[in-house]
């Protein structure tokens, strides 16, 4: 269970987000660019600090403005998608999968691995292990993105516009393995968008509501 | 070839390599620690920090006099001083090598994706594991630049290393100290050799250096953002 309560300035006006997300579900941020989506999700995962308020993921606060708790990013156990993908560009495809493994040891590791090798060849990229970022697909680098963020484990993940980049037919395809992950991993699953097409994959969305400089993501 | 000016070129590597290991690490170290920082006065310092490239280098050997004399903030702390020993043609290198490191691997550092380093952050990363697995990493090849031009330039020290190191055979005579002096008193034999080497040996550097680039950073190199 991710439960968001937090409140953070911005250059052109204030950020709110309120609502809560169970584990299994998946819920949707739709909004056009520049309403702070991206702000969200880097909140959850430690990358941003709200101003204001508390985060709770699996039952414990992972920020909480008035108690000073703030854990850093990489002690969040967050999976994150980034929009560009990010990946780690002099790593080969198999480096950017198991950079997430490193600092792990014993049965963790061996766990991680074993994921590892399964989601390679469940998403169908087995074959491109030695291959650099640079010499990747679209749909490819998507994947290894995905499966990066999967092999920790996370306790939740976040999508930012993971389809922006891709074709249509492609984009269809990804949406299904998308629409699965919640259920399979019983995690709870973020996924922001600019593009209506996403929200049916939703268990629940949530539209952004301006009133004067405030905006704010509210059920 | 003269004995002196076999001990030049051996000592001229000496020094280049250590002046460009002290320059590599500080440059790479400063430029790291002031694109993060936030203090006042902090376009000053790195103005500073750029002077060695644009300031007559008799200025900066001026400048290293006073400050590595007996009776400079640097120069008292050795017992026997740091005047006329090798180790004041390392420090005058290094200090003239040292810019073109900064600079290089601030530009290189600004280049860096930051989503890189967020996405390992999100791994589990730390901020040293972040630095030496992704920052460092990517912005190599233009260290690595900056690293050879480094190199290059203490190789070729002689202003500032004249006044601080002197001219004295078979102790802190370096290759350009050696040709310059060679030259002047019209003993081409000795001077041409090390000209001679001086060139094949900068040639190779540049050359393997280029070749092993193209190989291994191209690769990636090519493509920054996804």
């Amino acid at each position: 269970m991710l439960a968001v309560e937090i409140e953070k300035r911005l250059p052109d006006f204030t950020l709110r987000a309120s609502f809560t997300v169970p584990a299994g579900e998946l819920l949707v941020l739709a909004g056009p660019s520049g309403v702070g989506k991206t702000t969200i999700l880097e909140c959850v995962a430690g990358l941003q600090r709200p101003d204001a308020g508390r985060i709770d993921l699996g039952g414990r606060p992972i920020f909480w403005a008035a108690a000073g708790i703030n854990l850093p990013a990489a002690r969040r156990k967050v999976g994150f998608v980034f929009q560009a993908y990010a990946l780690f560009e002099h790593l080969t495809v198999w480096g950017n999968v198991l950079y997430g493994l490193r600092g792990l040891r014993g049965d963790e590791k061996k766990a991680g691995l074993r994921r590892a090798e399964e989601l390679m060849a469940r998403f169908g990229i087995g074959h491109l292990r030695d291959r650099f970022p640079a010499q990747l697909s679209g749909g490819e680098r998507q994947r290894v993105a995905l499966i990066r963020a999967l092999v920790r484990h996370p306790a939740v993940l976040l999508l930012d516009e993971p389809l922006a980049a891709l074709d249509r037919g492609l984009r269809e395809r990804l949406r299904q393995e998308i629409k699965e992950l919640p259920a399979e991993w019983r995690i709870p699953v973020v996924l922001v968008t600019h593009c209506c097409c996403e929200e049916r994959l939703a268990t629940r969305v949530l539209h952004p509501v301006r009133s004067g400089v405030t905006v704010s993501w509210t059920p | 070839m003269p004995e002196e000016a076999l001990f030049a070129l051996l000592l001229s590597l000496r020094v280049a390599l250590l002046a460009t290991a002290v320059a590599a690490v500080s440059g790479v170290a400063c430029a790291r620690l002031l694109a993060r920082a936030r203090f006042p006065g902090k376009e000053a310092v790195e103005a500073a920090l750029l002077l060695p490239l644009v300031l007559p280098p008799t200025v900066v050997g001026f400048g290293l006099l006073l400050l590595l004399g007996r009776n400079g903030p640097v120069g008292r702390l050795v017992p026997g001083g740091l005047l006329f020993t090798w180790w004041a043609a390392v420090i005058a290198a290094a200090v003239a090598a040292f810019p073109l490191v900064y600079q290089n691997a601030r530009a290189a550092f600004a280049q860096v994706d930051p989503d890189q380093e967020n996405a390992a952050r999100t791994l589990g990363a730390g901020e040293v594991r972040v630095f030496f697995t992704v920052t460092l990493p990517l912005a190599w090849p233009g260290i690595l630049a900056g690293i050879v031009l480094a190199f290059a330039r203490a190789l070729g020290e002689f202003g500032a290393t004249l006044m601080v190191a002197g001219n004295i055979p078979g102790k802190t005579q370096t290759v350009p100290m050696a040709i310059y002096f060679a030259v002047e008193a019209g003993d081409y034999r000795t001077a041409l050799p090390l000209v001679v080497i001086v060139l094949a040996w900068s040639f190779g550097v540049i050359f393997g250096l280029h070749r092993w680039s193209r190989r291994h950073i191209a690769r990636y190199a090519g493509q920054r953002r996804g």
